[in-house]
C-alpha cells in the first residue's frame, strides 16, 4: 500500500504535465500535454544523422541562423512578427535534436496547434525550407543528410499550411 | 451568375469571393519542382511528361513557362518552342510547335533538301492524387492524367509513307515520386497513342492504326537544390512499314540557373528515324518561368 502511494506520488508530475513549459525569458503560452509526439516526426535510429549535422552545436549554430534569416527574409518576415524568438529558438534546437537522435526531449506544442492562427501558405513554407537549406549549408551539413532531414520535416506542410 | 448564386445560405462564400480573387499568387515552389519541358511541351523531363505541374505557382496561384529545345542528330535536326501554363499547381495547360528537319535525307527520299515536318502539340494535364514532394512518409506517388492533341503540318507526305492520319491525339497518366531521402526523383508514364515517331511522321499506318499502351520511365538523381541528372526511356509505336520505329532513351543533366531558367543538356539515342539508323545526338533544352 505504502509502495503504491509512494509510485503514485512520483508518478504525479507525469500526470500533471499538461501545465505548459516556458522558461525564464519566454512568454506565456497556454496550457498543453508534453510529449515528444508533438515533434511530428519520429526519430532517426543511428547517430549517422546527428554527426552529419555536427551534434548539438551544430544544430543549435543551424537554428540560430534560420530564426535570424526568417526575420529578415521579405517572404517569412511577416508571419513571424510577433514571435517569442526566445522559446522558438528553444523549441526549434529541441525538436530537430529529437528527430535527429541528439538524446533531447521536444517539450514544445504540436504542430497543428502552435501553426494554426498563423495562416502560413506554402509559398512560405518553401521559403521556410530554402531558408534552412541555407543554414544547412552554412553549416556544412552534405546535401544527402539534409534531404534525409527535410524527409522527416516534408509530410508536416500538411499540419503546418493551413490556407 | 455569380450575383444570383448569392442567396442566404451561401453569402458568406460570396463575400469571401472577391477576396480570393485578389490573392491569386505567383512563384512559390521549390527548385527544379516545375519540371522541365517536354519536347512536346509538357511539364516533365524532356522525352516524357511527369505528373508535376508547370510554372512556379502554388496551390494559390498562377505560374507559367515558355522553352526553346534543339536536338541535333546525325541525319535531322528538331526544333521545339512552346508555352505551359500552371494553375493552382494542379492543371497544366500548354502548346508547343515543332519542326522536323530532315535536311539530306529529304532529298535522298524525294521530298526536298531540308523538307521539314511540323506540328502544334495542344496538351492538357491534371494533378488527381498525391504530392510527390511532401508526402515523403507515404508511398502513394503525386498523379496526374493528361491529354494532347496533336496536328501535322504534311498531310499529303503523312499518306504517301503509309501513314493514316496528319491529326490524333493521345492519352497519358504519369506518376511521379520524389525519395528525398535518398535524393531520387522517379517517374512511369503510360500513354495510349498511336503517333508515328511522336506524330512528327503521322498517326497509325498500314502496319498498324489503333491506339496502344506505351511505357515511359524517367530517373533523376539530385546532386543539389539546382542540379538534377539522369536518364529516360520511351517506348513507341511501330505502325509504318516503310521504316521501323525505335524506343527512345536519354542521359540528361537540367541545371536551375536562376530561379527563373532552367537549362537541359542530354545525350539522345533516338534510334532508326524513317529508315535511317542510329540517330544518336545532343538534346538541348532552355526553360524560362515563373
Ligand atoms: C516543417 C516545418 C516547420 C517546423 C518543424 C516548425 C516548428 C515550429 C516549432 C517547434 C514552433 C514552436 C513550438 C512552441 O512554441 O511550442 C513553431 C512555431 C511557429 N512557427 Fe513553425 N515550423 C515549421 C514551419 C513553419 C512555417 C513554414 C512557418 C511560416 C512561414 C512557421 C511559422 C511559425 C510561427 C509564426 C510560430 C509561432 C512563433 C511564436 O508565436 O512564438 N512555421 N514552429
Amino acid at each position: 500500500m505504502k509502495h503504491i502511494l509512494l509510485a503514485f506520488l512520483f508518478a504525479a508530475p507525469a500526470f500533471a504535465q499538461s501545465a505548459p513549459v516556458t522558461l525564464p525569458g519566454e512568454e506565456e503560452v497556454d496550457a498543453y500535454e508534453v510529449s515528444n509526439a508533438n515533434a511530428g516526426a519520429k526519430p532517426f535510429e543511428s547517430t549517422t544523422m546527428l554527426e552529419a549535422f555536427h551534434g548539438r552545436e551544430g544544430i543549435s549554430r543551424i537554428v540560430d541562423d534560420l530564426v535570424e534569416q526568417v526575420q529578415k527574409d521579405p517572404r517569412t518576415i511577416e508571419v513571424f512578427r510577433a514571435s517569442d524568438f526566445v522559446r522558438l529558438r528553444r523549441t526549434l534546437k529541441e525538436q530537430f535534436c529529437y528527430i535527429l537522435n541528439g538524446g533531447c526531449s521536444y517539450t514544445g506544442r504540436d504542430m497543428v496547434k502552435v501553426h494554426e492562427d498563423h495562416g502560413v501558405v506554402a509559398s512560405e513554407f518553401n521559403a521556410l525550407v530554402e531558408l534552412l537549406q541555407d543554414a544547412m549549408d552554412r553549416e556544412g551539413v552534405s546535401f544527402g543528410a539534409q534531404n534525409k532531414f527535410l524527409a522527416k520535416l516534408a509530410p508536416m506542410k500538411r499540419e503546418v499550411v493551413v490556407r | 451568375m455569380l450575383v444570383r448564386l448569392c442567396v442566404a445560405p451561401i453569402v458568406l462564400a460570396c463575400a469571401a469571393l472577391p477576396a480570393v480573387a485578389q490573392e491569386i499568387e505567383t512563384g512559390g515552389k521549390l527548385r527544379l519542382t516545375r519540371g522541365i519541358s517536354t519536347i512536346e511541351g509538357q511539364g516533365g523531363g524532356g522525352l516524357t511528361p511527369w505528373a508535376l505541374i508547370t510554372g512556379d505557382e502554388t496551390d494559390r496561384g498562377i505560374g507559367a513557362t515558355a522553352h526553346v529545345t534543339a536536338v541535333e542528330l546525325p541525319d535531322y535536326s528538331f526544333l521545339s518552342y512552346g508555352v505551359g501554363v500552371g494553375l493552382f499547381d494542379r492543371v497544366e495547360l500548354s502548346y508547343t510547335h515543332q519542326e522536323f528537319d530532315t535536311q539530306d535525307v529529304g532529298a535522298a527520299l524525294g521530298l526536298g533538301q531540308g523538307f521539314t515536318f511540323g506540328q502544334d502539340v495542344f496538351a492538357a494535364k491534371v494533378r488527381v492524387a498525391g504530392d510527390a514532394v511532401y508526402d515523403q512518409d507515404k508511398w502513394l506517388p503525386q498523379i496526374a492524367l493528361g491529354a494532347n492533341w496533336k496536328s501535322n503540318d504534311q498531310g499529303a507526305v503523312v499518306n504517301a509513307i503509309g501513314g493514316s492520319d496528319d491529326e490524333g491525339w493521345e492519352t497519358y497518366a504519369s506518376a511521379t515520386k520524389v525519395l528525398l531521402d535518398k535524393s531520387l526523383l522517379l517517374n512511369g508514364t503510360l500513354r495510349w497513342t498511336n503517333a508515328n515517331q511522336t506524330g512528327l511522321l503521322g498517326y497509325g499506318g498500314n502496319l498498324n492504326d489503333d491506339h496502344e499502351l506505351m511505357a515511359e520511365a524517367s530517373i533523376g538523381w539530385l546532386l543539389s537544390r539546382n542540379l538534377l541528372i539522369g536518364g529516360e526511356y520511351r517506348m513507341k509505336p511501330d505502325n509504318l512499314a516503310i521504316a521501323q520505329e525505335d524506343d527512345w532513351l536519354d542521359l540528361y543533366a537540367a541545371w536551375s540557373v536562376t530561379r527563373h531558367i532552367t537549362i537541359t543538356g542530354a545525350y539522345a539515342d533516338l534510334g532508326s528515324i524513317a529508315t535511317f539508323d542510329n540517330q544518336r545526338g545532343v538534346y538541348f533544352s532552355l526553360q524560362a518561368g515563373f
